[in-house]
């Protein structure tokens, strides 16, 4: 297992409801759990994951992320179980898109 | 009926399940992710964990009925029931019969004891047991729907079969071992756990149904699950949910005859045959009207 935090500052985009969850611990998936927190603006992103060694990545997926939404005041916890990058980027944005109320 | 789609129990996520099965926005989550009640032995053995340890629990309204409810989610381990996940399973069911709650539904997906928790899953699963017996004894009905592609095996499906109503659908299998435990220890000749079909034919739903293991079968399709589990909580405004020795009696009675009649016969198909089923063979291809027709006056435990 790996641990991974990824800090993102001066975003705009602030949620306000109730913590939510998506995705499943399972092969070649994750769960992200996002909730509002204080962080002066910030967006934190811890994942814990079972494959090692995948760092720069993960940075190269969690910049994207934070360019297509800009989140402030957001943590992002994430329990990954060898997910690809394209599920990785689905997931957070339907964690946000549940967020914000216009998902599916 | 004739415009509802149907949306597959078997491949939704526990936590879907819930949401389109009960009334809607009405689930309420005890413990939710966010309070990250995680379990304590995976991460010393750097294995992953779920920030709900593969298991939502909570309360919620079925047709406007206040029950208690649990989803195991399948594709965490499979199910598999650790010491935090059986806790969370032992609070619901006690918290229900303090809260005096119409019913528990639990809709089980699960291979059983998680075996990275060893004997802490073992204990978990039998207070999970206890628990479910100690909620039918304080008059709370306990309804289990097992749809899911892990099934209900183990303790999980000792579980559900402690239960007043098993729901299942014909994709949803229950059983003590799985198929390649049994194949392990007994021998390819004994059970041959790559032959699906067979699989299928043993521990699924039209087979459970029929044997007395499980009380209603429905398609493939939450709607389907939601009537039937309607009907299963109604069904107990009006008799006792407790376990009475009648009733472990009759239910003593019918294994025995089971194992009389069909005992020595080596597959479900010659079982149905047994049965006098109308071309027996045909049984698996049968959409679930019609098998319910075919099987009334037939099934055991009915």
């Amino acid at each position: 297992m790996e641990t991974l935090n990824y800090r993102f500052e001066q975003g705009t985009r602030r949620l306000k409801t109730d913590p939510q969850v998506v995705g499943v611990v399972g092969s070649g998936n994750l769960e992200v759990l996002i909730e509002p927190a204080a962080l002066d603006g910030a967006c934190t992103i811890e994942i814990t994951t079972a494959a090692v060694g995948f760092g720069p990545i993960w940075q190269a997926v969690m910049n994207d992320f934070h360019a297509r939404w800009l989140l402030a005041d957001t943590r992002i916890s994430i329990n990954d179980m060898g997910a690809t990058p394209a599920v990785v980027s689905l997931r957070l944005d339907q964690a946000v898109q549940t967020m914000l109320g216009d998902a599916k | 009926m004739t415009n509802h789609r149907a949306i597959s129990y078997q491949e939704a996520t526990a936590r879907e399940r819930l949401l389109q099965l009960f009334d809607p926005g009405s689930f309420e989550e005890f413990l939710p992710p966010y309070k990250r009640v995680i379990s304590p032995h995976l991460g010393q053995l750097n294995a992953p964990v779920a920030f709900d340890d593969g298991v939502a629990v909570g309360r919620a309204m079925l047709g406007g009925v206040p029950v208690y409810t649990a989803a195991q989610e399948g594709g965490f381990m499979g199910g598999a029931v650790g010491e935090v996940h059986g806790a969370k399973l032992v609070g619901l069911l006690r918290r229900a019969v303090a809260d005096k709650a119409a019913a528990v539904v639990l809709l089980v997906e699960s291979g059983g004891v998680r075996l990275h928790e060893a004997n802490a899953g073992l204990i978990a699963v039998s207070e999970v047991m206890r628990a479910l017996l100690d909620a039918r004894a304080a008059g709370v009905p306990v309804i289990v729907l097992v749809g899911g592609s892990n099934g209900a095996f183990g303790g999980m499906g000792i579980v559900s079969r402690c239960a007043n109503v098993v729901v299942m659908s014909e994709e949803g299998r229950l059983a003590m071992s799985g198929p390649e435990v049994i194949e392990t220890a007994n021998g390819v000749e004994e059970f041959d756990s790559r032959d699906r079909a067979l699989v299928w034919r043993s521990t699924g739903g039209k087979h459970r149904y029929l044997m007395g293991d499980c009380q209603r079968i429905v398609a493939d399709d939450i709607a389907a699950f939601r009537t039937a589990a309607r009907e299963a909580v109604a069904q107990y405004t009006t008799q006792p949910a407790e376990l009475s020795m009648e009733a472990l009696e009759a239910e003593q009675r019918m294994l025995d005859e089971r194992i009389a009649s069909f005992g020595a016969l080596p597959d479900p198909v010659d079982i149905w045959t047994a049965m006098q089923i109308p071309d027996a063979a045909n049984v698996p291809m049968l959409e679930v009207d019609s098998f319910i027709a075919v099987a009334a006056a037939r099934r055991m435990g009915a």
